[in-house]
């Protein structure tokens, strides 16, 4: 059902060229309520996860997603197959994007056998090659070189894709950002850098971290063309996905996508978030919530009644309960996975 | 007095050099900064300019003499004033341009002052290890003398014709054939495509090296020395290592790490390092250090081929090195296998890489005071063969490790702790190291010198463990 409505989202994607940047495309009902549900399910599932770490079942790092789901999502939906992700390690939203199965994912927070890595990685390290998502990286902005990898070997193998690569407001100061982005632009590397500015490095708010503010100007030395997306809008994520990746793809070189978005949950499950106010975070939530907004238009145009979204909240909720459920019963990995997988 | 042009070294480890080409002739008059000549090192062609001004009086080094070593005097220049009669002090210089061996070692002691470290530096003269032979070259192939460095391009060549997810990036990798001419003629081969120059720019080159061996194409990377490589080593480590285990098997690394590692001569302490100990402390790694042209190109055969992340890890002074290679089609050395490079029964000397310089020559010199040491050439730090240093050790009873790198916590450190495990009942001393001193690499000749092993120390340490004075 994902997959189909996912198509369905991408039939557009022949006109992306036309619109100009700033516009929003309206989406189909299919589009809308295929955005709907796939952000629902990484809010509930990050819920869940959340719950489940103060029950002492996760443990660790963990870091939320939730507040961000527009970005993802819209991405997805400007994708083809076989295009690559890698991102930090704010990743759970970018793993169910890529539809990799709740259950692997919730079963390595919990760190058991049933998990995308065997129960051997945790939160911050999980891949598939199946759904080409490249993790999953714990150090801020390493991701940045290695997706620009990614680009080279499509470029090397001449097959078309492109390399989708998120990274931080706080990774952007990073300096092997820079040494990539000077690659990707030398080389013409089909890679798309998504730069999910969600206002606050763990505790250090974007304006005390960096010189000049608007992140999409960071490829100005390098030549490389950004802009700046609302990234709590689904549909604008989406048409500038769309303009970006055609630029990548047509061998242009490297495009740079700006989301400014807004995590609601601390940085991990460990931060109390003191470094901004209450008043900021409940309005973030009342006036920008990528999923009420989207909920918001479903209703007003008549693309589904209350009954038909609570039926999508249902399935999520059980998608989510029955990852939760196989997460907490699956065996640990036995201890002979001590001595696997160190070398091939 | 004729101002006597001497044979300049050109690089840190030129020793010798041919003299390609007179570009003045005798009777010319030449002023300061006029190119004279041009010379041949094992890396470039160079032109040498005068620095004094005058008159090229005598030619002492014919154009197209190979092997001219460094310090030797080339041509007289007479100054102002003086005429041709002024040479006739120098005739017996200049009848004997080749040099004697006598006159050689003569000037070499004279200029003992100006050339310490490299002219005694046990690397000089490699001694070739008593070649067992392998067990997988048949009887009766044939050896062709390469150097280090043609071995290693050679390998590169072979495996990139084999296997098209095969490439190579680095600083000056293809145009300008390598900053040290590894990779000579692989960019006519092969195209830009496949031999790629980069940015100076190590931590992001290593890192878009594992990104695309993440995405299954096979990289060599290289850094023009493992020193710049701490820029990358997080890149190295935390990508390239651990991502096979923290994807619990799913994605795997296959990329080769390499370049030369440790100390040229006389680039001080930020381009002298040893990282063996380094690498060799991280699982997921493996980390080979070959001395031979032989083992160098078999080995980094084996190392593309490998399906993990391999740092290889090449000496500069050892490129310009010659040794028998076996000629055959497809010659791959097995990664994790030590090879005993001479045989001996009274004391066991294990090394790799430069390292085996020194051990090779200390044997040497033990013979000659009834001492037989057997010589162990670990080849790959890890995994390490701790079987056939093990199976030595019971046949000796004693053990020296030599290398370069720092003692604390080094190779020989951890040597030494898996004697005690494993070959404890056997040890009749204690394994005694010979390392580099604990200090950053000074740059003066006698204080390198002093700060690098010695053949001398070697001995001295094999005669302890045998209790001999």
């Amino acid at each position: 059902m994902a997959a189909s409505a996912a198509n369905a989202a991408r039939s557009n994607a022949d006109d992306a060229e036309t619109v100009e940047a700033g516009d929003v495309l309206s989406f189909t009902k299919e589009q809308e309520l295929h955005a709907y549900r796939e952000m629902l399910l990484i809010r509930r599932f990050e819920e869940k996860a959340g719950q489940l770490y103060g029950m002492g079942l996760i443990g660790g790092f963990c870091h939320l997603y939730i507040g961000q789901e527009a970005v993802v999502i819209g991405m997805q939906m400007a994708v083809e197959p076989g295009d690559q992700v890698i991102t930090g390690y704010r990743d759970h939203g970018h793993m169910l994007a890529c539809e990799m199965d709740p259950k692997g994912v919730m079963a390595e927070l919990t760190g058991r056998r049933g998990g995308y890595s065997k129960g051997k990685g945790g939160s911050m390290h999980m891949f598939s090659v199946e759904k080409q998502f490249y993790g999953g990286h714990g150090i801020v902005g390493a991701q940045v070189s290695l997706g620009t990898g990614l680009a080279f070997a499509n470029k090397y193998k001449k097959n078309g894709k492109v390399s989708l690569v998120y990274f931080g407001d706080g990774a952007s100061n990073q300096g092997q950002v820079y040494e990539s982005f000077n690659m990707a632009k030398l080389w013409h590397l089909p890679a798309v850098y998504v730069i999910e500015n969600n206002k606050y490095g763990m505790g250090t708010s974007v304006e005390r971290a960096s010189s000049n503010t608007n992140l999409s100007q960071r490829g100005l030395s390098f030549d490389i063309p950004g802009e700046q997306v609302d990234g709590m809008d689904v549909r604008a994520v989406r048409a500038a996905g769309e303009r970006a990746i055609a630029h990548a793809r047509s061998g242009k070189g490297p495009y740079i996508l700006e989301m400014v978005t807004y995590r609601y949950r601390g940085h991990s499950m460990s931060d109390p978030a003191k470094y901004r106010s209450k008043d900021e975070v409940q309005k973030m939530r009342e006036t920008h919530d990528p999923i009420e907004q989207v909920r918001a238009r479903i209703l007003k145009n008549e693309q589904a009644s209350e009954d038909e979204l609570k039926a999508i909240d249902k399935e999520v909720r059980d998608i989510v309960n029955a990852a939760a459920e196989f997460a907490s019963n699956d065996p640990e990995p036995d201890p002979s996975e001590l001595w696997t997988d160190i070398l091939r | 007095m004729p101002i006597e042009v001497l044979m300049p070294a050109l690089s840190p480890t030129m020793e010798a050099g041919k003299l390609a080409k007179w570009l003045k002739n005798e009777g010319d008059s030449v002023k300061a900064g006029d190119v004279i000549a041009e010379i041949e090192t094992d890396k470039a062609t160079m032109e040498v300019e005068a620095v004094d001004e005058g008159v090229l009086g005598k030619i002492l080094v014919a154009d197209g003499s190979e092997d001219v070593k460094v310090n030797t005097p080339i041509a007289l220049i007479l100054a102002e004033g003086e005429d041709a009669s002024a040479l006739k002090g120098d005739a017996s210089r200049s009848a004997d341009a080749s040099g004697s061996k006598a006159e050689e070692q003569a000037k070499a002691e004279a200029k003992a002052d100006a050339k310490p470290a490299k002219a005694e530096s046990a690397a000089a003269n490699p001694p070739a290890p008593k070649a067992l032979p392998e067990p997988d070259v048949p009887e009766g192939t044939e050896f062709v003398t390469t150097t280090v460095r043609e071995a290693l391009r050679d390998a590169m060549l072979e495996e990139m014709k084999r296997d098209e997810r095969v490439f190579l990036m680095g600083e000056e990798v293809a145009e300008y054939q390598g900053a040290y001419k590894i990779s000579q003629g692989l960019l006519e081969e092969f195209g830009a495509e496949r031999v790629i120059d980069t940015p100076i720019t190590e931590h992001g080159f290593a890192g878009v090296g594992v990104g695309a061996a993440l995405a299954g194409l096979k990289p060599i990377v290289e850094f023009m020395t493992f020193n710049f490589a701490m820029q990358a080593i997080d890149q190295i480590i935390n990508s390239a290592a651990k991502t096979l285990y923290m994807s619990g098997g799913q994605m795997g690394c296959s990329i080769v790490f390499r370049g030369p590692n440790g100390a040229a001569a006389r680039v001080a302490a930020q381009h002298s390092q040893d990282y063996a100990a380094w690498y060799s402390n991280v699982p997921g790694l493996t980390v080979i250090a070959p001395y031979t042209a032989a083992d160098a190109k078999g080995l980094l055969k084996a190392a593309i081929r490998d399906e993990n992340t391999v740092i290889f890890l090449e000496n500069e002074i050892l490129y310009g090195q010659s040794f028998p290679v076996p000629k055959l089609d497809d010659y791959v050395v097995p990664i994790g296998k030590a090879k005993v490079a001479r045989p001996g029964k009274d004391v066991t000397l294990v090394s790799w890489s430069i390292g085996m310089t020194y051990a090779l020559k200390a044997a040497e010199e033990l013979a000659k005071e009834g001492i037989e040491a057997e010589v162990i050439d670990l080849r790959t730090i890890r995994p390490m063969d701790t079987e056939t240093i093990v199976e030595s050790v019971k046949k000796t009873g004693r053990l020296v490790t030599v290398e370069e790198g720092w003692a604390q916590s080094g190779v020989g450190a951890e040597i030494a702790a898996r004697m005690m495990e494993h070959a404890f009942d056997w040890l009749d001393a204690p394994v005694a190291r010979v390392t580099g001193k604990d200090v950053p690499m000074p740059y003066a000749a006698n204080l390198e010198k002093l700060a690098l092993p010695s053949v001398a120390e070697v001995v001295e340490a094999a005669k302890a463990v045998c209790y001999r004075d």
